[in-house]
């Protein structure tokens, strides 16, 4: 089993080492010069190039990156070109919100969507089975900035029972955090019933009943262990859905996370700031999807067995 | 003589044949009401960013700033109402149509060219290739699709084209990896054998023999993700990173009008409804032909 672990953490350090570089890569693509823009109108010319230098600007692309990487790896993301302070701060300081809204996000959607998928997968057909798919496809259909908006006008506005925006104790997580897990709430719901769907017609389904095993227990502990799979493969591809709809979420409900610092940093034009943002984003969805894998390995023996 | 009445015969059996299977997916595709709704919406879409003039005018009711009459709620004379500048909300929803569905189908088709190309040749030739192609897409697919593009805008700067850039670069390790997969399924099949065999080059053959026995996963596929494309499209440029206002997008025309939701919903309704709507309906027919090309559902 650690064995297995090792592999994959072994596996992922090329693709963060990628993923670094595409995001540098592309946001080095930036016009504009950033000496420039810190020292403001007023500098000189010789001001502004001894800043690029100092800076590393002149280095190629590739070298810059490289230095970047080295301080990286010591938490160094570099400083704000607005703000003037430590991007890895100003982050750090973001980034609980951020997780705090986006873990609420799954949770709610995992409790939600498996006991709808299961039930309409055993009740294939009925009434409760075709307007939850209905339901399941308008939710994923729904931008969730909209749905955001609606129910601010709902329930902040006319209702008056949450806050409108700012984080505030638990009564301000709950619209965003609900806002947020509709899209994947959706999909979840989905794979789980299909995948449900193929389950209860196996063979050993029907082995179970016929040894007279209670419905309920049928479901549970034969059907729903094999269904819930590809249902942990959707979760963890829907938290990379969710870290992108975290960004217009929180733009949505002013939640300072870091997913609206990096709107705000693009705005202002603070080139490290969006970049340290969108690396923790990429390590984050890396992070889960190897957490993701892990948990296979507990559900299906089968993969724990390969491993040995 | 006889030789060339037996060619022929056999080419127009071919003919029948092909004709009847498209046939055949329509007949299935029309038993799902669902996706004749979504055929239907979709349909009305399309109408709209055509006839787009028609229905209204763009300089005098989409543009146009009108203080006189903002904040109008909904009338006979602006069905939708008026937005903040006093344009009529209708007009811009219309004209919104034809940047969605345009943003939409165009990414997906920078998508679907590159990442096509790309899965097709990593399939179709394997080992090194493959793997090298493929271990790239990994990369790409390590950033959550909306943060790439969002991404990309941001270094780029942001205009309706960098966001068809955007948004179809970031698809394109999707298109990539079902094209692949397409292609495997039939790639070891007789007849590209055959073809082999009497000396097709290989472009041909991806072309004219892999490819076209390969399509229905990926026109499902397409088809899902011109959605998405469209709510990418809606979301960047509701974070002022897409489509750039005045031009009516609805995604921008919902950022605009985020600040009067107090006492005018309607402002922030209907652009809101015309995303859900051109979404679910496309995602309805996602679906359904998906079932419908389904020989196991047969």
């Amino acid at each position: 089993m650690s064995k297995y672990i090792l592999r994959r953490l072994m596996l992922m350090i090329p693709v963060l080492i990628g993923v670094t570089f595409l995001v540098y890569f592309i946001i080095s693509l930036t016009p504009g010069d950033p000496a420039a823009m810190i020292l403001g109108n007023g500098a000189t010319e010789e001001a502004v190039v001894q800043l690029r230098e100092d800076m590393g600007l002149n280095d190629p692309v590739i070298v810059q990156y490289g230095n970047y990487m080295k301080d990286l790896f010591t938490g160094d993301m570099g400083t704000s070109y607005s703000t003037g302070k430590a991007v890895s701060g100003e982050i750090g300081q973001r980034f609980p919100n951020t997780f705090k809204l986006t873990v609420s996000a799954i949770i709610l959607s995992v409790l939600i969507s498996i006991p709808i998928g299961v039930v309409s997968a055993t009740r294939q057909y009925s009434l409760f089975d075709n307007v939850g798919m209905i339901v399941a496809l308008v939710g994923i259909s729904m931008p969730s900035f909209w749905v955001g908006l609606i129910l601010i006008i709902a329930f902040s506005l006319n209702l008056g029972w949450f806050p409108s925006g700012g984080m505030d104790g638990i009564m301000s997580l709950i619209l965003p955090a609900f806002t947020l897990a509709i899209a994947s709430t959706a999909s979840i719901t989905r794979t789980t019933r299909s995948s449900m769907l193929e389950v209860i017609r196996q063979d050993y389904i029907d082995t179970a009943k016929a040894k007279g095993v209670s419905a309920n227990v049928v479901i549970r502990k034969h059907a729903l262990k094999n269904a819930l799979i590809p249902a942990i493969t959707v979760i963890g591809l829907e938290f990379g859905v969710l870290l992108g709809g975290a960004v217009l979420t929180e733009t949505v409900f002013s939640w300072p996370g870091i997913g609206r610092l990096m709107v705000e940093s693009i705005q202002r034009k603070d080139t490290p700031m969006v970049l340290g943002c969108i690396i923790v984003f990429a390590v984050a969805f890396s992070l889960v999807n190897l957490l993701i894998d892990i948990l296979y390995s507990f559900i299906d023996p089968r993969i724990k067995a390969n491993y040995k | 003589m006889s030789a060339k009445v037996e060619t022929l015969s056999a080419e127009e059996l071919l003919k029948t044949k092909k004709r009847s299977q498209s046939a055949d997916v329509w007949k299935r595709l029309k038993r799902s009401k669902t996706a004749v709704l979504g055929i239907v919406l979709i349909a009305m879409f399309l109408g709209m960013a055509l006839f787009a003039p028609v229905i209204a005018d763009y300089e005098g009711e989409a543009l146009k700033l009108n203080v006189k009459e903002r904040l109008e709620g909904p009338s006979a004379n602006h069905i939708f109402g008026t937005d903040e500048f006093g344009r009529d909300i209708f007009a811009r929803v219309v004209y919104g149509t034809r940047i969605s569905l345009f943003v939409g189908i165009i990414s997906v088709s920078i998508a679907l060219s590159i990442g096509g190309f790309l899965g097709a040749i990593a399939g179709y030739y394997g080992g090194k290739i493959d793997n090298a192609i493929m271990r790239v897409l990994d990369v790409i697919l390590a950033v959550p699709t909306i943060l790439l593009a969002i991404t990309i805008v941001a270094s780029l700067g942001a205009s309706m084209m960098n966001l068809m850039i955007a948004v179809g670069i970031s698809n394109i390790p999707g298109f990539a990896r079902i094209v692949r997969a397409s292609v495997l399924s039939v790639k070891d099949q007789e007849f590209i054998e055959a073809a082999k065999a009497i000396g097709a080059k290989d472009h041909i053959i991806i072309m004219k023999h892999v490819l076209p026995n390969s399509m229905a996963p990926i026109i499902v596929y397409a088809t899902l993700k011109v959605a998405t494309a469209i709510m990418a499209t809606a979301s960047l440029s509701f974070i002022g990173l897409g489509v750039q206002p005045p031009t009516p997008e609805w995604g921008s025309m919902l950022a605009g009008g985020r600040a009067y939701i107090r006492d005018q919903m309607y402002i922030v309704m209907y652009p809101g409804l015309a995303i859900v709507l051109t979404v679910l309906s496309l995602n309805l027919i996602g679906d359904g032909l998906r079932d419908a090309l389904d020989p196991k559902l047969k």
